[in-house]
């Protein structure tokens, strides 16, 4: 008796609520139990997620409406008034036999090449540099730290610096192909016309590359040294070794990798701006300038936006199959 | 019950402290207004000295005396060229800005048709000195015709031919040329030896608007009708975007490297007698910073196709700084006080002669004769032959669409490319449809 009573007995010190009635084990009062047990940290947790919600989905589904509204410079001082736009703005940029819609699509052509290109050269020489750099040897250390400056350095200054080399009349690549080496014939011009497009990739290569070397450097610090040996002993060569050890066990790091530069490259808004002003020569228009040009400069945030969209739903569908399909292939592995 | 309760009032004390700094950091961010013991204003001014900081030198006494006069307090921000519009255009749209804002004067129509600003109508245009108080030109200049100025004009410029005197002198030109072709034969004389006729910004927006503009009205054309609607694809805007890209193309008067200048690179050409002739607006500090001698050039007005310039045959564009008043003003008064205290006859005469434009102030003029040569056929060609660009709301989008056409066909003619008829009207007709957006 004395012992079923105690169990009845509110523990000391515990809400009087909780030991009240027969406890009806009904669904509402089992979810209110559970908050009760383990809800106080998420309800501290409230504040954050709404504030992230503000800074970030606000913003988003803004960006959203607005690409249904005629938004011109006639309305961004009161731009809930603008006029609603329904589909008009992407039947704009996606007619491709319309200048707006074709130039939106060269520039997406632009940007895709310019993309492929730079992520798999900065993957190709970030990865060689980290395999080459895995023995100790003398001033490993100090290479290693200078392979990582263009990524420490700040974006801005080093892409003026850059800038100033693609010069025609005094740059040091001019000077250096042409009259140095006299590789070219007459200089050449890098900041108009075609070359602009590998202007753009050389120095997007130059910056990403040392984040490339850094995350397989680090990939390649789990790999147990005694598969090597094992693998020597079995008579494998340094080419066997890298395909059937090394880059299977960089699968996971390559996977988010080549991600983050895909996404970082394809959406690199400073690099070309810096270099060619907010009017870039149609061979390296990318969409991240174009997209700024048909906000900014021709005032019509509603196509911007539209455009916008489009891109976000692009990399979405991009970023989903990206890793449905690395992920299979991993599992089955 | 009661840590629900708790952890509630705890999270909703949270998100209020959240807003209240959210809150807090607006009020601070914004204009500064509504101080009720003295008046502040705010005022963004372009930047019109060689750095920001000589801006700052130049203003900072003048909003004293202002405050001595008034009482009232000016907060003088200079912003770069680079971000004022789009500054002008984030204040529009959050209706947190300045109180007093300075704008490119090509800009009025496009930013008169966002409503941002105070219309200079009746009442507005007397407290600054109403109409007749400004120069006519510059006037032209101040947003859509029919509708009351969206600013006022506050320092001027047109442009003018610059060109080498040892130069002429040594290839035996007696005279500066005054139409198109003397330029062009001048030029030949002059392009030898790594030299060329003409230094050109060949990768600047606004450059290469400006000198079409004015090549295309010299023949009767026009880039906009009368209703507002764009007409790129004339004969005569044809004809004269042609005319500019061929001093590169076809006449080779121009260095093909100066297709991708956009930062001044080819004032420090002419400067250094890399090139005898050079198309600017107010040239001299510039070119004194850049190291030549006020004796080492000679100023002319720009040359036209036939005919002496008249306001019928321009020879330049208005160009020039407005200043305006932002209908979001909390202090619209002062603010008018403050642009009549800037553009008064002292202030102008001041102002203008630090900064080397001209001022716009007719009593101003008369008041400070022209001070050299360079002056003289600036001041003349503002008030006899310059035409303001396009009064429409998408001016600013047509400096866009057609100086980056203008620069791609630079680009063309550097790598060698032959620019023709069709080429370039194939370029203006994919400018012109982007302007249906």
């Amino acid at each position: 008796m004395t012992v079923s009573l105690r169990r009845d007995a509110p523990p000391a010190g515990s809400d009087a609520g909780r030991g009240r009635g027969p406890a009806p084990r009904s669904r509402s009062g089992r979810l209110l139990q559970r908050i009760r047990k383990g809800g106080l940290p998420y309800l501290f947790l409230l504040p954050a997620l709404l504030l992230e919600l503000l800074v970030h989905f606000v913003p988003m589904i803004f960006g959203i409406l607005i690409s249904f509204k005629q938004l011109t410079l006639f309305f961004i001082r009161n731009w809930t008034g603008a006029p609603w736009a329904g589909l008009g703005n992407y039947r704009l940029v996606v007619d491709v036999h319309g200048a707006i819609g074709s130039a939106l699509l060269h520039s997406f052509v632009v940007t895709c090449a310019f993309t492929v290109l730079a992520v798999g050269l900065s993957w190709l020489f970030g990865t060689v540099a980290a395999i080459l750099t895995q023995d100790s040897f003398r001033g490993r250390g100090a290479l290693r730290t200078i392979f990582l400056t263009p990524f420490a350095l700040p974006v801005y200054a080093s892409v003026i610096i850059w800038a100033f080399m693609f010069q025609y009349n005094n740059g040091l690549v001019n000077e250096l192909l042409h009259n140095v080496l006299g590789i070219t014939s007459r200089p050449s011009f890098w900041l108009i016309g075609h070359n602009s497009f590998f202007a753009l990739v050389i120095i997007s290569i130059w910056r990403n590359w040392p984040f490339a070397f850094l995350c397989v450097m680090a990939g390649l610090q789990g790999i147990p040294r005694d598969l090597y040996e094992a693998s020597a002993i079995d008579g494998a060569g340094i080419w066997q070794q890298i395909r059937r050890i090394t880059m299977p066990s960089l699968r996971a790091v390559n996977q988010v990798l080549v991600l983050v530069l895909f996404l970082w490259t394809f959406n690199d808004f400073t690099t070309p701006f810096v270099l060619f002003g907010a009017s870039a020569p149609s061979p390296a228009d990318v969409v991240s300038i174009h997209i700024y040009n048909a906000s900014f400069i021709n005032w019509n945030f509603g196509e911007g936006s539209a455009m916008s969209v489009l891109m976000l739903i692009f990399l979405l569908l991009v970023t989903a199959v990206y890793l449905l399909g690395t992920s299979r292939r991993r599992n089955n592995a | 019950m009661r840590i629900i309760r708790v952890s509630a009032v705890a999270a909703a004390a949270a998100a209020v402290l959240a807003l209240a700094a959210c809150g807090g950091g607006t009020a601070t961010g914004g204009s500064g207004g509504g101080n009720t013991k003295s008046t502040t204003l705010t005022y963004w001014a372009s930047n019109q000295g060689a750095t920001l900081q000589t801006d700052y030198s130049v203003l900072n006494p003048q909003l004293a005396k202002f405050k001595q006069q008034t009482g009232i307090t000016v907060k003088v921000q200079v912003i770069g060229w680079a971000d004022l519009l789009n500054r002008i255009l984030a204040a529009t749209t959050s209706g947190q800005g300045p109180d007093v804002v300075n704008i490119g004067n090509t800009w009025s129509a496009s930013l008169q048709a966002t409503g941002a600003f105070l219309p200079f109508n009746g009442s507005n245009f007397a407290q600054v000195g109403g109409e007749s108080k400004f120069l006519t030109s510059a006037v032209g200049s101040t947003g859509a015709a029919g509708q009351p100025p969206a600013a006022v004009p506050i320092y001027s410029l047109a442009y003018a031919l610059y060109y080498n005197k040892a130069m002429f002198a040594a290839a035996g030109i007696a005279s500066p040329p005054a139409t198109w072709s003397d330029l062009v034969a001048d030029g030949k004389k002059l392009t030898h030896g790594g030299n060329y006729g003409l230094a050109v910004e060949g990768a600047s927006i606004p450059e290469n608007i400006h000198n079409v503009f004015i090549l295309s009205k010299q023949m009767g054309g026009s880039f906009f009708d009368s209703a507002g609607n764009p007409t790129f694809t004339t004969p005569q805007n044809v004809a004269a975007v042609q005319q500019w890209v061929n001093f590169m193309a076809t006449d080779h008067i121009v260095n093909p490297g100066d297709a991708q200048y956009d930062q001044n690179q080819s004032l420090s050409d002419f400067a250094k007698g890399k090139a005898g002739m050079l198309l600017w607006q107010a040239a001299g500090t510039a070119l004194k910073a850049d190291g030549m001698a006020a004796g080492a050039y000679g100023v002319a007005p720009v040359p036209v196709e036939s005919g002496t310039p008249s306001s019928s045959n321009p020879d330049s564009m208005v160009a020039g700084i407005n200043m305006a008043v932002f209908k979001d003003s909390k202090n619209q008064a002062a603010a008018l006080k403050f642009v009549n205290f800037m553009t008064s006859q002292s202030e102008s005469v001041k102002l203008n002669g630090e900064y080397g434009s001209i001022p716009p102030i007719t009593s101003a003029l008369t008041a400070s004769p022209a001070a050299n040569q360079e002056q003289t056929v600036l001041r003349n060609v503002l008030s006899t032959s310059a035409v303001a660009m396009p009064q429409v709301p998408k001016e600013s989008q047509f400096e866009t669409v057609v100086g980056t056409a203008v620069k791609n066909l630079f680009a063309d003619a550097a790598s060698g490319k032959p620019v023709s008829a069709a080429t370039v009207k194939a370029q203006l007709s994919s400018a012109q449809q982007q302007m249906q957006g």
